[in-house]
């Protein structure tokens, strides 16, 4: 590939019709969410000033929801209300709340007592003093959160493309799992520049005098709905199955992309997160999606794998990477690592995920059980002898691989244990393995043919596929690129796949994803 | 003309107002004098009803308005406020139509009005299309008493209109406040603390503490025939000044000498005020003055006889 040499620019050009596109959908987001927000907030912030008693009460509970984590949020959402457009825009609005309703209520409260009065003694009625003298006196108040909360939106609707809402995220996400700088920066610019501008606008409109203030504020419904319109749900149009793929599959060679070049398969897809892709295919939401063989979801949801009959998904066996200075100052680690090898296999590994995944166990504690069934596990022996430090990506497996290493240096070695889980996805992991940041963390043999070194495809098919080939071929190319070593095979092959609903799959008599590309194209 | 019957207002536990009663006539000029806290302003936002009253009764014209819708009943009566409250969002123009359009005038009669009001009050009309915070502090209290006076309410209730104004300033609108024809047609209530502002402009004062009316009488029968020590010792200082302003030349009339009538430069009617009278000589550098009584009877006087007369008069006063 040619990325290195393709500028920011020319991604941005080569991609303008889905920059636009993203650009587009995340402003709607963003307004869609701010204009409700705004219906609900105003009201709310002006109901409170009448009666303080709720004003604790309400406030409080805003400011609660503010502190939810934006994932967290987005994943409660999706139960009652399923993925798309519907729960990013109710997660959104809820954010924006509480600035809209907290500067309505000091807004509002801030008036002077003495206008107020004056309001009231001349006869006004509450109406008429709420319209005519405390909220165009509150407007620049009431005009700040709104700006807050338009710069909230902007930043927290990059996660809307998680659950399938489109937006810039999917650049920026599809960018962080491909390990495409030029992807990332081109939805983060736009995103970070959105943000400017509107803050920029909004604090113009704010510091108009208050009688220019009157026609603008007139003017800020219509321009909300106008913006809103910029939004156009993503899965308004429907083919006969929806497919739900991650931003990474979206832009892999072995994912979407082959799955358009070497089965020609058409279908209606939604991009989305893959912590919430096989709940929704689970909650026939989606009908084919995109995951890895080894989930342990795939059990618990009750998800057949489509079988690959033309081969494109290369295998993706795990295996620790350590950088060799590393080996080099802990020279036991490389031995003691090496005591996995071969102890996993497919469907081991698929139960030891559905123990974390579904029945919510512990993976320090499932990594335990597993190491004392093979009697590998030994009590910790306290070293004090450096420390290594192991990385994990942001996923169940990885979890459960990093605390059964952390358990064998301890209990093998006399090296002390520092671990750096849930590093997003593979860009930074491998980032912070190459940054010093970490010593190690398991990677897969295909993501590091095609994410990291970014093969041509001419490397990639004289590999055949083969899973020897292109351990060796990775090993090799690791070692004098990056001095890095690639140890031996855990034993489990954790490649992408299809997947569908069992039952689904059965009645639509699919098994194979040629057999999906024929259903798709019968009429 | 405003009646008010054992009016109570409670907070909690304090009572502001403890059933307290008195009556206005119309075009009477009511000052409730008091420090702060002692209930006066309380009072006064019963009477638009910014206020709840506890219990109590309030009659304007005979007709109990705590019956009435409280937006209605507040049209009808002209308010203005310590720190005029006027709609920083406003020019002044529209700051005094705020009460017409309510009342829903028509454009031409509210213009008229405002225009009329703005030349009564000396304020020039290139101050329309103004916003109160470029008035000076004197300049917003006349905006605000327009606003008051734009629908010629009968009923005027001042809450320390001058409060928030200079010396100078507020000298200079007492002058003009007590020359303004509207005003003399009006039923003012006025709240102060200021005891010297309640000498120069009541007809009546409701001296109050601790949310009771102690007196309730004309500036000179507070002085001269206070009902208890409280009265006396409210009215204590500058009492020389307060007793010129309490009492008008028909008061002393009896003690100036009857002499021929000359010419001089002041002519004065016998409702002069005394305080207002003294001043004459200085602000006319005369060596006397005449003053007219009813049935044209005139008597011409100097400052030493004008003087002896005043002693005279207090002296018959303390010896009642």
């Amino acid at each position: 590939m040619n990325e290195q040499q393709q500028t920011l620019w020319g991604f941005m050009a080569q991609q303008s019709d889905k920059l636009l596109t993203q650009t587009l959908q995340h402003i709607g987001l963003t307004f869609i969410s701010l204009f409700i927000a705004v219906l609900i907030g105003l009201p709310l912030g002006i109901f409170i000033t009448r009666k303080k008693q709720f004003s604790g009460t309400v406030l409080g509970i805003a400011g609660v929801l503010q502190t939810i984590p934006s994932i967290a949020l987005l994943g409660f959402m999706i139960p009652l209300l399923g993925i798309g457009a519907k729960p990013a825009i109710v997660a959104l609005l809820l954010y924006a709340l509480l600035p809209i309703i907290r500067n309505t209520y000091t807004g509002i409260t801030g008036v002077d007592s003495a206008v107020k009065e004056a309001a009231v003694a001349m006869g006004m009625n509450k109406w008429q003093v709420l319209f005519k003298a405390e909220l165009p006196l509150a407007m620049p108040v009431i005009l700040a959160g709104i700006r807050t909360a338009t710069v909230i939106n902007v930043g927290v609707a990059t996660l809307a493309s998680y659950i399938a809402a489109g937006g810039l995220g999917e650049f920026i996400f599809g960018g962080i799992s491909l390990n495409n700088t030029n992807m990332i920066l081109a939805g983060a610019i736009p995103a970070a520049l959105l943000a400017i501008l509107f803050d920029f606008l909004l604090s113009r409109l704010q510091h108009l005098n208050l009688k220019k203030l009157k026609t603008a504020v007139a003017a800020l419904p219509l321009l909300l709905i106008i913006m809103s319109s910029f939004y156009f749900i993503p899965s308004a149009y429907g083919g006969k199955l929806t497919a739900g793929f991650t931003p990474e599959f979206m832009g892999r060679q072995d994912g979407n992309l082959g799955l358009q070049s070497k089965y020609g398969l058409k279908i209606h897809t939604i991009v989305i997160s893959d912590a919430v892709m096989y709940k929704a295919a689970y909650e026939k939401q989606l009908d084919v999606i995109s995951g890895y063989s080894t989930d342990g979801r795939l059990k618990a949801y009750g998800l057949i794998v489509l079988q690959d009959d033309k081969g494109i998904f290369p295998p993706y066996y795990a295996a620790p990477v350590v950088r060799e200075d590393a080996l080099n100052k802990f020279p036991e680690l490389e031995k003691t690592l090496n005591m996995l090898s071969g102890k996993i296999n497919d469907s081991v590994m698929t139960d030891l995920n559905y123990r974390t995944d579904y029945l919510h166990q512990s993976p320090e504690r499932v990594a335990k059980d597993f190491l004392l069934a093979h009697t590998l596990w030994q009590p910790e022996r306290n070293g004090k002898v450096g420390v290594v430090r192991i990385g994990s990506k942001i996923f169940g497996e990885q979890y459960i691989l990093a605390e059964m290493y952390a358990m064998l240096i301890k209990g093998y070695t006399d090296y002390d244990v520092a671990t750096k889980t849930g590093l997003g996805g593979t860009k930074i992991c491998f980032d912070a393995l190459t940054n010093n940041q970490i010593d190690f963390y398991p990677e897969y043999t295909g993501t590091g043919l095609l994410a990291i070194l970014q093969s041509s495809k001419k490397t990639v098919d004289s590999l055949g596929g083969d899973k020897n080939k292109i351990y060796n071929y990775v090993k090799n190319v690791f070692k004098a690129k990056y001095n890095i070593k690639w140890l031996q095979p855990i034993g489990f092959n954790n490649a992408y796949a299809l997947m569908m609903r069992q039952k689904q799959a059965k009645d639509l008599g699919v098994k194979t994803i040629s057999n999906l590309k024929q259903y798709l194209e019968s009429k | 003309m405003i009646k008010v019957e054992d009016l109570s207002k409670s907070f909690g536990k304090i009572k502001a107002v403890d059933h307290i009663s008195f009556q206005v006539k119309e075009r009477e000029n009511l000052i409730l004098l008091g420090t702060s806290g002692c209930g006066k302003t309380t009072t006064l936002k019963m009477l638009n009803r910014l206020i709840e009253p506890t219990s109590g009764k309030i009659f304007i014209n005979g007709e109990n308005i705590l019956m009435q819708p409280p937006e209605i009943l507040r049209r009808g009566i002209g308010y203005v406020l310590q720190n005029n409250g006027l709609f920083p969002h406003y020019t002044v123009a529209e700051n005094i139509a705020i009460v017409p359009q309510l009342l829903r005038w028509d454009r031409k009669r509210i213009e008229n009005r405002v225009s009329e009001l703005l030349e009564k009050l000396h304020l020039d009309t290139t101050y329309l299309n103004a916003y109160p915070n470029e008035l000076s502090g004197g300049q917003q209290q006349r905006v605000g008493l327009a606003r008051a006076l734009v629908a010629d309410p009968p009923v005027l209730l001042m809450d320390e209109p001058f409060g928030a104004l200079d010396n100078v300033t507020r000298s200079k609108i007492h002058a003009e406040f007590k020359a303004l024809d509207e005003l003399k047609r009006k039923t003012i209530i006025m709240v102060t603390h200021d005891v010297q502002e309640a000498f120069e402009l009541g007809d009546r004062i409701c001296l109050m503490d601790k949310g009771r009316i102690i007196q309730n009488g004309t500036p000179a029968e507070l002085l001269f025939n206070p009902v208890n020590s409280f009265v006396k010792d409210f009215l204590k200082e500058q009492r020389l000044q307060l007793e010129f302003k309490a009492l008008h030349l028909i008061d002393i009339w009896d003690w100036l000498p009857t002499s021929k009538k000359r010419e001089t430069k002041l002519n004065l009617m016998s409702d002069t005020g005394l305080w207002e009278s003294l001043e004459g000589f200085k602000f006319t550098n005369s060596e006397e003055i005449s003053i007219s009584h009813q049935n044209n009877e005139i008597k011409t006087v100097g400052f030493e006889q004008l003087m002896a007369a005043f002693y005279q008069y207090k002296k018959q006063q303390t010896h009642e």
